[in-house]
């Protein structure tokens, strides 16, 4: 263990982090009011209760709340800091960040026993959440285009209308379906490797999504 | 050849009642229709149409003045089911009537006439009344190896279809057969079957899926070309709007238990038998799009859901494979045994991941890894 002194970096923005605790929440409630849409379970005691309308309801609420967040960290990506910028999303396409790439593979992979630091985002993350971010509009798609079948001819279903001139009804259903469990692997590495980072690297990983800093060797400017 | 073949109902018709100068309601009235008939019948149609009621008359009205127009009805590759569904449809039989208010000129299932007498009688229409005449197509084309699956005649189906859709005013592909493909169509689809459009795209196409067709629909669909001298408002299916313009879902009577949450677990059990939702037993209303809950069948008093089997989705291009298997909500994974749902394999996937990690965390904490320093810091 080094005792060597670290210095506090603000890299997380206050937008960036709200977004992400926004999308967190969100998706707790989509995928449990998802999971619930998916398998229902006979809540109703009488024809006029309102059991699955509710789900539904706070389903379609999260899902805007959802979108309007992913879109906004998508609009941050070209004003927020360096640590937010899209290119941070791109590091094969940097000798740089390919350089640092192999080195969190062979870490990950433990080759090596050389724990590197980020400031910002760890390059094998920012690819995974690349990734992610495809899901989340896929998500996103399907779950609208599914919603605006109850109003054909509105706004929401013209505009989706290449929605249903490629993928059927039930295709989209089931790709919103798998769609939650493509997210839900992804939490489960994404936690794990915070927690394992936030181990290793000593430099306050998980509170820096709450505080905005982080600590590290390399002197901020 | 035909001997089994049955009078058919428009085969009474004198040859007075062949002249093309009549109006339809001067026909009804020969054949016995009562003027009541007649105009519940045009209320009927504008419900179907899904007009206000105000705008009866004006079908009455049209209906007075318009001159029957020659219609050919082709059976290609499909079960017939939607002629059968058209013969016992509804009093006062408003089939018979649009039969009758039409000069069907061919229909192989019900004409008389038989042989090259009836291919030759199918000839003189289309080539006297060109682009004039309806067509109504029930089945699919095949189009593999040249469309030798489906001959009449010694012609092909996809021949045929050239001909007859290419020089029609309209032509009606009724059933799911005739619109997308339907049964014939399904995986592996062995003949290559298509539906009407795909197989003839410079056609004027209205699609009426369905397996079968609502015969109502048939009607609506005539008359609005009849009424409007035009066809109706279609959906990116080619499907009318006011008859496939709204989910099942969106529709059914079985609508407040789906959103009380009150649903059928089993067949047979207490909520099946008390008409709960559907959903948990594959119903396909949400993702289909038909008139059947408000249009109904056999004189408006039936249809699937109503009598307790959820929606098979039979409106839908490719619904034998897209809505399979029928009694559940979501489709198999492409590429998985079938027996795999959606969860079991996103639960594969989640305990695969979480497993990985356990091992790599353990793995992880029993190393001594060298931290962050001068030399692995970020630069
Ligand atoms: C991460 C985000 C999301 C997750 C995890 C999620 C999860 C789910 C799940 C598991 C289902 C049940 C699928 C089934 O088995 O049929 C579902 C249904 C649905 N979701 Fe989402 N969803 C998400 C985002 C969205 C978004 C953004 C929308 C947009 C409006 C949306 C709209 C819908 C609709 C319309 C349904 C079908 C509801 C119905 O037909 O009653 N979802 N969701
Ligand atoms: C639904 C669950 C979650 C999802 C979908 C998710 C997604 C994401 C995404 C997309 C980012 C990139 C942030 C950006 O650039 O905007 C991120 C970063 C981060 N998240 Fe999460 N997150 C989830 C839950 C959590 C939880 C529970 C924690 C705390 C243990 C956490 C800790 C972090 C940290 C520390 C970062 C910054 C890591 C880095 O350097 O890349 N996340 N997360
Ligand atoms: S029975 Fe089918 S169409 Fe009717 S409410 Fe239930 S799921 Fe929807």
């Amino acid at each position: 263990m080094s005792d060597r002194c670290k210095f506090k970096q603000y890299v997380w923005e206050l937008p960036l982090r709200w977004f992400h605790w926004i999308n967190v929440l969100a998706i707790v409630v989509l995928s449990g009011t998802g999971f619930l849409i998916g398998h229902p379970v006979t809540l109703g005691a009488s024809a006029s209760d309102y059991a699955m309308g509710w789900i539904r309801l706070i389903h379609f609420v999260a899902a805007y709340t959802f979108t309007v967040s992913v879109a906004s960290r998508v609009v941050w990506a070209f004003i927020g800091n360096e640590h937010a910028s899209w290119r941070a999303f791109f590091p094969m396409f940097s000798a740089k960040g390919r350089e640092k790439l192999r080195h969190m593979v062979r870490y990950y992979t433990l080759q090596t026993h050389q724990v590197p630091e980020t400031v910002g985002h760890n390059p094998l993350a920012t690819t995974a959440y690349f990734f992610l971010f495809l899901v989340y509009l896929g998500m996103i798609l399907t779950g609208f285009a599914m919603y605006a079948t109850h109003a054909p001819g509105g706004i929401m279903f013209k505009s989706l209308g290449f929605m249903y001139s490629h993928f059927t009804l039930q295709g989209m259903r089931l790709a919103h379906h798998l769609g939650m469990w493509l997210i839900f692997g992804f939490v489960i590495n994404h936690i794990y490797s915070a927690w394992l980072m936030d181990i290793k690297e000593h430099g306050g990983e998980i509170s820096s999504m709450f505080s905005g800093y982080k600590f590290t060797v390399k002197k901020g400017d | 050849m035909s001997t089994t073949r049955t009078e058919p109902c428009n085969d009474t018709r004198g040859d007075a009642l062949r002249n093309e100068d009549l109006s339809i309601s001067q026909i009804l009235k020969e054949r016995g229709v009562s003027r009541r008939d007649f105009l519940k019948f045009c209320s009927t149609v504008t419900a179907a149409l899904a007009l206000p009621p105000s705008f009866a008359p004006s079908v009455a009205q049209a209906l007075d003045e318009v001159k029957r127009p020659p219609l050919v009805w082709l059976e290609f590759q499909g079960c017939t089911g939607d002629s059968e569904a058209l013969l016992r449809s509804a009093n006062p039989t408003v089939g018979e009537i649009v039969l009758d208010i039409l000069s069907v000129d061919y229909h192989e299932t019900i004409m008389a006439a038989a042989g090259h007498q009836a291919e030759a009688a199918l000839d003189k229409t289309i080539t006297d009344y060109k682009g004039k005449y309806f067509a109504v197509i029930e089945g699919s084309i095949p189009m593999k190896d040249g469309g030798v699956y489906g001959c009449v005649g010694g012609k092909s189906n996809l021949e045929r279809a050239r001909q007859v859709c290419g020089g029609a005013a309209a032509t009606i592909a009724i059933g799911n057969c005739a619109s997308y493909g339907g049964i014939p169509a399904a995986a592996p689809n062995p003949t290559g079957a298509v539906g009407v459009k795909e197989a003839v795209p410079g056609a004027t196409v209205i699609n009426l899926p369905g397996c079968p067709c609502n015969a109502d629909n048939l009607t609506a669909t005539i008359v609005h070309y009849l009424v409007f001298n035009k066809i109706p408002a279609l959906d990116g299916h080619g499907r009318p709007l006011f008859a496939y313009g709204k989910r099942i879902h969106d529709n059914c009577e079985r609508r407040p238990h789906f959103d009380a949450g009150q649903y059928v677990e089993k067949w047979g059990d207490e909520g099946h038998r008390k008409g709960y939702c559907l959903y948990k037993m594959g119903c396909k209303g949400p993702a289909t799009f038909h008139n059947c809950p408000t249009q109904r069948y056999n004189e408006k008093t039936a249809w699937p859901i109503g009598s307790g089997h959820p929606c098979v989705g039979c409106a839908e291009p490719q619904f034998w494979d897209v809505m399979s298997p029928m009694y559940r909500r979501l489709p198999n994974v492409p590429g998985f045994g079938i027996e795999h749902t959606a969860d079991a394999i996103g639960l594969g996937l989640a305990a695969g991941a979480a497993g990985a990690f356990v091992v790599h965390g353990a793995l992880s904490a029993m190393r001594k890894d060298k931290e962050p320093g001068e030399d692995t810091k970020e630069d």
